[in-house]
């Protein structure tokens, strides 16, 4: 498994990025109505650790999250998600897509 | 093959930047719902559309081709479709294929939320061709320097023409208005109120009180982002609708699938299957806010329930709905 400081390091610079908030309870991913399990909390570790290849592999789920907030209305250590997931997909526009 | 995400996203951010819109529309249709009202030009309160009313019958029409085309080796061609984009506005053609009666549907709710203001002697002015789309989407997928670009355009649309309120007709257009622009334009301070908002304060009388029951659909952004959860309510109680609250409402409701619609068409739909059944657990009459949950709910009850749009529920109430067209039908009366 590659890791990518890089990576960690430009999501933790992302305005609004504040997942290092998370405490992984999984109230997100049980109130999520997509119900993937790696949405949100996995996928915020991932980009934390900087696995580059985890974060890639679950590109789909970075783009089918609804940004609804119901996890957000949710969690107790008031992790702002959707805007995080947000972020998210700005980070992969660049690095990916090469969008901005 | 799944749709491909980059390409998409390509095609969306091209068309804001060279065309203002993720899927341009003419002026015509864009400004053909106000036809016959007399809206006075710009002014320092407009009502504001946001084309998202407008824009529905042909994500509609788009929508099923490219439900059709998820995991098609179809998919494969989508990068050229992308280079084509850039030359000729490919939207146009999907413009065609909208059905002419879904958007007089849709003209006639903007006519319905412009009926009720005028009721209410909320006075206002409309933009025409010079209104633009807010954005959305964009800011969504995380474009945020094209999306950045646009928001700049719009608010020099305001400043042009002296606004300084909105009065916006959908959820998404408020959020990004009241919330996301004074973070993108320096200096914005444009007031911004959806129309449930401003009816809830100053609502008209109502003229023929409604009866029965109606389930409320909360969208998201109303709820959760905007916290607009009273108005709609308090509007519909005072015309007489017995308001049936589902499972899950207010800030606890759940999406409608729309926001994934272009990228995920059977995961939206799996959504929007999922919330039609919690409505209808709690009835057969739904009304919705946004025009993006009333197209995916719809299709999602495929007729096993009547989902309408707010404003013509109270429009049939305070008065107000159609406006507008009798005078065009006068106006074909007389031949002109």
């Amino acid at each position: 498994m590659r890791m990518s400081t890089r990576l960690a390091a430009e999501a933790k610079r992302a305005p609004g990025f504040d997942a290092q908030a998370c405490m992984s309870c999984g109230v997100c991913t049980a109130v999520c109505p997509m119900g993937y399990e790696v949405l949100p909390r996995s996928l915020f570790r991932m980009v934390l650790l900087g696995l580059e290849e985890g974060v890639r592999e679950h590109l789909p789920k970075i783009y089918s999250c609804l940004l609804c907030r119901m996890c957000e209305a949710n969690c107790p250590a008031g992790v702002r998600i959707a805007e995080n997931v947000r972020s998210l997909r700005t980070l992969v526009n660049r690095r990916e897509f090469k969008l901005t | 093959m799944p749709l491909p995400t980059g390409v998409i996203l390509g095609i969306l951010a091209d068309n804001l930047s060279r065309r203002g819109s993720v899927l341009p529309l003419s002026a015509a249709a864009t400004t053909r719902w106000a036809k016959g009202l007399d809206l006075p030009r710009g002014g320092a309160t407009v009502l504001y559309t946001g084309h998202m009313y407008q824009l529905i019958p042909t994500i509609e029409a788009m929508a099923g081709r490219m439900a059709a085309l998820e995991n098609s080796p179809l998919t494969k061609w989508f990068g050229l479709g992308r280079i084509a984009n850039r030359f000729v506005n490919l939207s146009f053609f999907l413009g065609l294929l909208a059905s002419r009666s879904r958007q007089r549907d849709y003209d006639r709710m903007l006519r319905s939320i412009a009926g009720l203001l005028r009721k209410a002697g909320v006075p206002f002015g409309y933009l025409y061709g010079d209104e633009m789309y807010s954005g959305a989407l964009v800011y969504d997928e995380g474009m945020d320097e094209t999306f950045g670009r646009h928001a700049r355009k719009v608010a020099e649309v305001f400043r042009r023409h002296g606004v300084r309120e909105v009065i916006t007709v959908d959820p998404h257009t408020t959020n990004m208005l009241r919330e996301v622009y004074p973070k993108f334009v320096p200096g914005f301070d444009v007031r911004v109120r959806s129309y449930l908002e401003v009816l809830a304060e100053r609502a008209p009388a109502v003229a023929r009180p409604a009866s029965g029951e109606l389930v409320i659909h909360d969208s998201c952004v109303y709820a959760r982002y905007e916290k607009i959860v009273d108005p709609p309510r308090a509007l519909l109680r005072r015309a007489g609708v017995t308001v049936r609250e589902p499972a899950l409402a207010g800030a606890a409701t759940h999406c409608c699938g729309g926001p994934i619609e272009a990228l995920f068409p059977a995961e939206a739909h799996r959504i929007s299957t999922n919330r039609i059944g919690q409505l209808r657990e709690a009835g057969s009459r739904i009304a919705t806010m946004c025009p993006i949950c009333l197209v995916n709910l719809r299709k999602a009850a495929a007729g096993t329930a009547e989902v309408a749009d707010l404003a013509e529920v109270l429009a049939a109430a305070y008065g107000g709905e159609g406006e507008g067209e009798r005078e065009d039908s006068k106006r074909q009366g007389r031949g002109t």
